[in-house]
């Protein structure tokens, strides 16, 4: 690509997102799209245009994991690494696509044609092992599949005519309850709000007792209170569909088929508290998500939903732009989203203020998730009572899950919140399950002991993920993957997640080797503990979770792999004098170190 | 109104708006720290400040006083905590005291001597990381970086020249200079600048001046840095 076209094609971005700096990110997607990395004329041009340090571009592509300053291959292949997905074969399915391809695995070829590498869980666990191909979605990655891309590859044929089952995502939702068996009339819940007014309906919202879906709890009338009456101008209404969690794909499915409820709970939330802005905030996983969703937004627009004077009220004006996220799992946490939807790198912010006072670019902002705003639609039109009639007094009304891993029949799956682990079990036909993990890494390993167990906010919250593992299941590579997606996702601002994931990652791996000793449990808890305690944000304090976890409920995990000495070296040294001997060509008996260790 | 709230027994007063740290230094409580410095907007990003405010562990720098509060500073768990995370920030890079020229005036080490640190007990990362000695009269050197951003916020909020950025994401999140290639030399740095006043550590130093003062005589060698205070206090000298 010549310099001219870099340039040209930013001047078109630029000029297309208004010669807005806070469109960075969004721009910089545009580039990495078309041209497959980010060029140097291009950081240039945008530091120039945007009056943007150039370093300071350059550390935002430097953030997100699909954004690159090398050209990556003409077809660029990412096979999802989450846990599951290892589990339906996927790491076999990479190497053998290697192999077909004849590229090196995490790399990008000479010819520059074929990039194939990792990357974090992309939120197909029911339909794995899944890809992204040049940002698309291929679910169901079986032998006979990677065959055929392959072939379709070596031919160089493009993507937008590879067969589209390829890209086939299905929703399947295996159990229904009040969300999702619940008829909604298009525009019901702002009928309701023009009907009853914003308090009446901030006090049914209340009466629901509907908590943030996203698995923090907070209560949603309280924050929407909160930013109604903040004093900043111009609040700001935010959806984050940035469903990063390892096993978690209920809001794909939401915004595959209820993106018009979506909408709808949006546009409520903007009536009650006065905002005219707002974003859909969308994964890049997602990716193939967008125009179906842009279409939705435009068919609202359409029928006077969305847009200025909604429903012929002209005190009603608000429209919401999707923006994409470029590989990121900390930009789910709501202060990082903000940065990341300002263009910068999603860096969880110093609370208080908190978004609901200082949140988009100063405004106050309501971020809540995607099943959040489409309860609180449903609640407008339906009631509070028809929401409390399902769930418990704390955790009021259906939680959807996101159910992967050992069972027959993984999908989503809507509870009434007080669900217990081993109905859900049944339900979905795991048998012979060793341990299952609520809330993806981030949250809780429970051993069977601990299936009797709710699923609500006062016994095990969670945002939904849910991932089953029988006894055949080595739970030492669940926490191992899991530790590794923590190394990769920390955004490395603070101490103890920055250099803590790396920490614990490596003696997992003296465990699983068997150099490990009982004082090393006891320093990953060491660890672990500071993490939890000491971190800036969210992430840094649940990364150790799956470590502490295992430790206590799995113990015989580690003390299987442990050494009976109290200290063990993480190497041998007589091993590492190896090279050192080959070097000097010493072969006599005082080149060579006994007993292994120091 | 004056308001107070308790460090470690002690009743402090504060005024509306101030954190704990900034309450603290009025009263002469030294609370450990290293992106701290108070010329510039709180960054919590090291958590070495980190106290128990009203049995909760939050970082001192970012976090308001509240009237009443009790807060932990000088016990052994938070020492213990702070050991810890100065042994994480020693292992990750590549911090050589004996051969260093800050050592002795270095905020990382007199912390750590400070809390009790001995050795840094976890395995070593020996990433590997250049040294920029392209600037006539500033060298920097990213073994010792330890991602406070101090010279971030100064460049860019005292001396207008943005010349430092953050680059990457977690272990591999590192420093980086504004320039095309992207060496200090290569841009209107000058070692008068705010920016090459404040780094804690040894990672931008003035060239020109190796041990000028002798090894034992130096800022923490003769008292620690309770008493002492920041070395960016005393690098204007």
């Amino acid at each position: 690509m010549s310099a001219q076209t870099a340039t040209e094609l930013s001047a078109l971005l630029v000029k297309q997102w208004n010669h807005d700096p806070s469109k960075l990110l969004q721009i910089l997607i545009g580039l990495q799209s078309a041209l497959s990395h980010i060029p140097n004329e291009a950081i240039q041009y945008l530091a120039m245009e945007l009056t943007l340090p150039q370093s300071v571009i350059e550390g935002v592509i430097g953030f997100y994991s699909f954004l690159h300053r090398q050209p990556r291959g003409r077809y660029d292949i990412l096979i999802s690494d989450n846990i599951t997905d290892q589990m339906q074969g996927s790491r076999d399915r990479a190497t053998q696509l290697a192999e077909k391809l004849g590229v090196t695995l995490g790399a990008t070829n000479e010819a520059l044609s074929v990039s194939l590498d990792y990357t974090s869980c992309i939120g197909m666990p029911d339909q794995g092992p899944a890809a992204l191909v040049n940002g698309r979605t291929i679910t169901q990655l079986t032998e006979k599949r990677v065959d055929q891309i392959a072939e379709l590859i070596n031919q160089a044929a493009p993507v937008d005519t590879w067969p589209a089952t390829f890209f086939k995502v299905e929703d399947n939702i295996q159990r229904r309850d009040i969300l999702l068996d619940t008829d909604l009339d298009e525009g019901a819940a702002l009928t309701a709000y023009l009907t009853q007014g914003a308090d009446k309906l901030l006090e049914d919202l209340e009466q629901s007792g509907l908590r943030g879906r996203g698995g923090a709890g907070f209560k949603t009338a309280l924050k929407w209170r909160f930013c109604r009456e903040a004093e900043g101008e111009d609040p700001v209404v935010v959806c984050n569909a940035d469903e990063g969690e390892p096993g978690t794909f209920k809001d794909r499915v939401l915004l595959q088929t209820y993106a018009d409820r979506l909408i709808e709970g949006m546009t409520l939330c903007a009536a009650i508290i006065g905002a005219s802005q707002g974003f859909i905030y969308l994964r890049g996983e997602y990716r193939y998500l967008l125009e179906p969703l842009q279409q939705e937004l435009q068919k609202r627009r359409d029928s006077g939903l969305l847009g200025s004077t909604i429903q012929g009220h002209a005190s009603l004006d608000f429209d919401i732009e999707i923006h994409l996220g470029a590989g990121a799992y900390i930009c789910g946490e709501e202060s990082a989203l903000i940065e990341s939807l300002e263009g910068k790198r999603g860096i969880p912010r110093v609370r208080p203020p908190f978004p609901v006072t200082h949140g988009y670019l100063g405004h106050p902002t309501v971020v809540n998730n995607v099943e959040t705003f489409i309860a609180a639609a449903m609640i407008a039109a339906n009631g509070a009572e028809w929401f409390r009639s399902r769930g418990t007094a704390e955790s009021a009304g259906t939680k959807l899950l996101s159910i992967s891993g050992d069972c027959d029949r993984p999908g989503v799956y809507e509870y009434p919140s007080g669900t217990s682990i081993q109905t859900i079990l049944a339900d979905c036909g795991a048998t012979d399950t060793q341990a299952v993990q609520v809330s993806g890494p981030a949250g809780k390993t429970l051993p069977a002991t601990e299936f009797d167990r709710l699923i609500a906010f006062e016994d095990v919250p969670t945002g939904g993920s849910f991932m089953v593992f029988d006894d055949s299941r080595d739970m030492l590579d669940v926490v191992q993957n899991f530790a590794a997606f923590f190394v990769h996702e920390s955004c490395g601002f603070c101490t103890p997640c920055r250099v803590g994931t790396s920490l614990l990652k490596k003696r997992l791996e003296k465990v699983v080797v068997g150099h490990a000793t009982g004082m090393d449990l006891e320093k990953m808890i060491e660890i672990g503990s500071l993490m939890k305690t000491s971190s800036h944000c969210g992430l840094g304090a649940t990364a150790a979770n799956p470590v502490l976890d295992t430790i206590e409920k799995f113990p015989k995990l580690y003390d299987d792999r442990l050494k009976t000495t109290s200290f063990e070296p993480a190497f041998d040294l007589n091993q590492a004098l190896d090279e050192a001997r080959e070097i000097t060509g010493r072969t006599d008996p005082g080149a060579y170190v006994k007993g292994g260790g120091v | 109104m004056i308001q107070h709230f308790t460090i470690d027994g002690r009743r402090t007063p504060f005024r509306e708006g101030q954190t704990i740290m900034e309450a603290a230094l009025d009263a002469g409580i030294y609370i450990p720290h290293l992106c701290y410095n108070p010329e510039f907007v709180p960054h919590g990003s090291c958590r070495v400040c980190t106290v128990k405010a009203n049995g909760r562990i939050v970082a001192s720098c970012t976090t308001p006083a509240v009237e009443g509060m009790q807060v932990e500073n000088e016990t052994e768990e938070l020492q213990g905590n702070r050991r810890e995370l100065l042994q994480m920030l020693f292992v990750e890079g590549n911090h050589v005291c004996p051969g260093c020229e800050k050592s002795g005036a270095c905020q990382l080490q007199a912390v750590a001597y400070y809390t009790g640190m001995l050795a840094p007990e976890f395995t070593y990362f020996y990433p590997m990381r250049k040294v920029d000695a392209s600037h006539p009269d500033v060298a920097i050197d990213y073994n010792r970086c330890i991602l406070c951003e101090l010279c971030v916020r100064a460049s860019r909020d005292e001396d207008g020249k943005n010349i430092f950025s953050i680059d990457g994401r977690g272990i591999n999140t590192h420093l980086t200079v504004n320039s095309a290639s992207g060496k200090l030399g290569d841009t209107d740095f000058d070692v008068h600048d705010k920016a090459a006043q404040v780094c804690p550590v040894g990672a931008i130093l003035p060239k020109h001046e190796g041990f000028n003062i002798p090894i034992g005589q130096r800022l923490y060698d003769r008292k620690p840095i309770s008493v002492v205070g920041d070395v960016a206090d005393h690098q204007e000298d």
